[in-house]
């Protein structure tokens, strides 16, 4: 038996790892230096959440999957550009910050009350994917707020892979303590999947793919609304940058075999 | 003045797990430090009673529990209603609990139900003037802000090797059942098992002294021209074994696993330390072949004495991410090593 499934993957932008990033204290609370101009990336476990959308929806014709994103909206103009080449998907644009420092639940309200709103979107088929946690808040919290406010009561965390059985239940394996996985058997749709990395690589660009996505994601842009997120949860006393700098000693031209010894005192020390 | 609620869960065998214990003492602390506060205790699992009795020295002024085959196994839809139904009965204003991957899974939504605000990952917990603050990381490592919220309930899960684990004698614990039926639909999900990873190299093992990291350049040419993977995998493997050191790996080691390319036959992506990946405690770190990039490096904050080999003396190790870099030649120096560490 092959079900066609309706899967909304939530996932937005974060700063490329490799920029240097400086806290800055902005209108309403903490903010990134520069953070309009930082070049960004899709964040990394809600990457994978779409590629394990896109694996499933080949795999299970009539499969429709939406990209539900919550960012400034030029800045997701911009990640488009390289994200719409990697797989097929129907673009949902919320026009908002992507800050770290945002309260997951104003979050989980926007997405949630987004999905909800999505055409023609039928429930009783649903898996709702994004991250484990994000690379910027980093909390792994939203994906739960999302499961309450659409009445889905199965949720499953940090997992790393999903097999739809010849009877339509899912076999999921969660990451759990000590690098074991916990598996789990669930009668079917809908769920709610926070993703760690998966097995798969990520897909090649394909400029057929990107033509496709353009034709949905100029059009949600445009109608993009500004999501109205609060930001007077939290009280910020501080933020600062860890003081991780190290005086770095370094070892040149020693005989390998001091090095050794050194490493093996250093070891048993 | 608080009305603190303590969560926990039992394991399988009916203790609490080390974390829990704690988070415990952290509980403990903050009901001390802000005047007038009480602190009840929480438990769920299949049989609570070891636990409650474990921990009946904690000075609750309440034991409330939900157990029974049920709440056995972590699964969302009952623990959510299991901790939702002690939150409800404690009227708790703050929830202090372990963030283990049961309670990280479920403990969001429960917030939800409550209408309570919920801080995960917390690193750090003072009280300054009367306020309750806590710190945790954002940006994966990159930033630290402390914090703190007006908002009631609070929950706050509070991350391991943070506090000191609690010790107190046992006793006899009265326990105040709270009951919890299950609808249908919250247990359309069964835990089936638990799977280990099949090789000790396959994951990262907290326990260890010592965390070897092995980076993309074990696979990459060598000044000979050639790759010698074989032998990396020996001298790596020799290392674990004989340091009893746990193996962490560099994303781009890991993906060349995936990307179906000849490599370690042994490295998983549960290896991968850094910013998309892990980031371990373990008091000693040596990495090797890797390059020490940021997004790496970020997954080392808590790793306290770290040292590197790698060939280029201005790779990421050298610009103050390491406090020793070893500028020579990994194949040589761990095979030397290894002999060392057999003599002895
Ligand atoms: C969104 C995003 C997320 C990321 N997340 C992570 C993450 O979580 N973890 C992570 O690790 N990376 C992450 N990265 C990738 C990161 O930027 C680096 O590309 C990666 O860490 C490089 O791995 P490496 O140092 O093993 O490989 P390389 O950069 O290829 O370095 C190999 C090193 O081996 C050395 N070498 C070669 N031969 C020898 C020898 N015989 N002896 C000694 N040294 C030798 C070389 O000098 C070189 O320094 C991320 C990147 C992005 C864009």
């Amino acid at each position: 038996m092959t079900t066609a499934f309706n899967i909304v993957v939530c996932g937005s932008l974060v700063p490329d790892p490799l920029q240097t990033l400086e806290p800055i204290q902005g209108p309403t609370g903490p903010a990134l230096k520069n953070e309009m101009m930082l070049p960004s990336v899709l964040d990394p476990w809600a990457g994978h959440a779409l590629f394990e959308a896109a694996n499933l929806a080949k795999h299970h014709p009539g499969t429709k999957v939406y990209l539900v994103s919550l960012g400034p909206k030029a800045k997701l103009q911009q990640l488009m550009m390289t994200i719409a080449q990697k797989v097929p998907f129907e673009f949902v644009c919320l026009d908002g910050p992507a800050s770290g420092f945002l309260d997951s639940r104003e979050v989980a309200k926007a997405l949630a009350s987004a999905i909800e709103k999505i055409p023609g979107l039928d429930k009783t088929k649903l898996l709702v994917f994004g991250g484990y946690s994000s690379a910027s808040r980093d909390a792994g919290t939203t994906m739960q707020m999302i499961a309450e406010q659409l009445g889905i009561s199965d949720v499953f965390l940090g997992a790393d892979e999903l097999k739809v059985q010849p009877d339509g239940s899912f076999r999921i394996m969660e990451r759990i303590e000590g690098g074991q996985y916990q598996i789990s058997s669930c009668a079917g749709a809908p769920i709610v999947i926070g993703w760690a990395t998966g097995n798969l690589p990520e897909p090649p660009n394909n400029p057929q793919v990107g033509m496709a996505n353009m034709r949905t994601i100029m059009p949600a842009l445009q109608k993009a609304q500004p999501a109205a997120l609060k930001t007077d949860g939290i009280q910020y006393a501080s933020v600062q940058l860890p003081q991780q700098q190290r005086q770095t000693k370094i070892v040149k031209d020693t005989p390998v075999e001091e090095i050794a010894k050194e490493i093996v005192a250093w070891i048993r020390s | 003045m608080e009305k603190i609620l303590y969560l926990a869960h039992t394991q399988q065998d009916g203790t609490l797990p080390k974390v829990a214990l704690e988070t415990l003492s952290a509980a403990i602390q903050i009901t001390k430090d802000l005047s007038g506060s009480t602190m009840m205790v929480g438990l769920i699992g299949q049989n609570i009673q070891p636990a409650a009795d474990a921990i009946a020295a904690s000075g609750a002024s309440k034991i409330l529990g939900v157990s029974g085959a049920d709440f056995a196994q972590s699964r969302y839809g009952s623990d959510v209603k299991a901790a939702e139904a002690i939150a409800n009965a404690a009227g708790a204003t703050l929830i202090i609990a372990p963030a283990t991957s049961r309670f990280s899974r479920a403990l969001p939504g429960v917030a939800f139900r409550l209408k309570a605000v919920i801080d995960t990952h917390i690193s750090g917990i003072q009280t300054t003037g009367g306020t309750l603050q806590i710190q945790r990381w954002y940006y994966r490592q990159r930033m630290i802000a402390t914090l703190s919220r007006t908002a009631r309930p609070w929950m706050l899960l509070v991350d391991s090797g943070v506090f000191p684990v609690w010790q107190g004698a046992k006793g006899t614990a009265k326990v105040e059942a709270v009951s919890v039926a299950l609808s249908e639909k919250e247990q359309r999900t069964r835990v089936t098992g638990v799977e280990a990873p099949s090789a000790d190299a396959q994951t990262i093992r907290p326990d260890a002294a010592l965390l070897f990291v092995a980076g993309a350049g074990w696979t990459k040419k060598q000044p000979d021209g050639q790759t010698h993977s074989k032998e990396a995998e020996t001298l790596i493997l020799g290392l674990l074994h004989k340091a009893k050191a746990s193996l962490g790996s560099s994303k781009s080691l890991v993906d060349q696993g995936a990307e179906g390319e000849a490599v370690l036959s042994f490295i998983s992506h549960l290896n991968q330390v850094g910013q998309t990946g892990a980031t371990p405690r373990h008091p000693k770190g040596l990495a090797t072949c890797c390059h020490g990039e940021e997004p790496h490096v970020v997954g080392w904050r808590f790793i306290n004495e770290r040292r590197a080999v790698n060939l280029d003396a201005n790779c990421g190790w050298a610009q103050g991410k390491a406090d020793v870099l070893y500028v020579a030649d990994a194949f040589q120096v761990m095979k030397k090593v290894n002999e060392l560490l057999d003599k002895s």
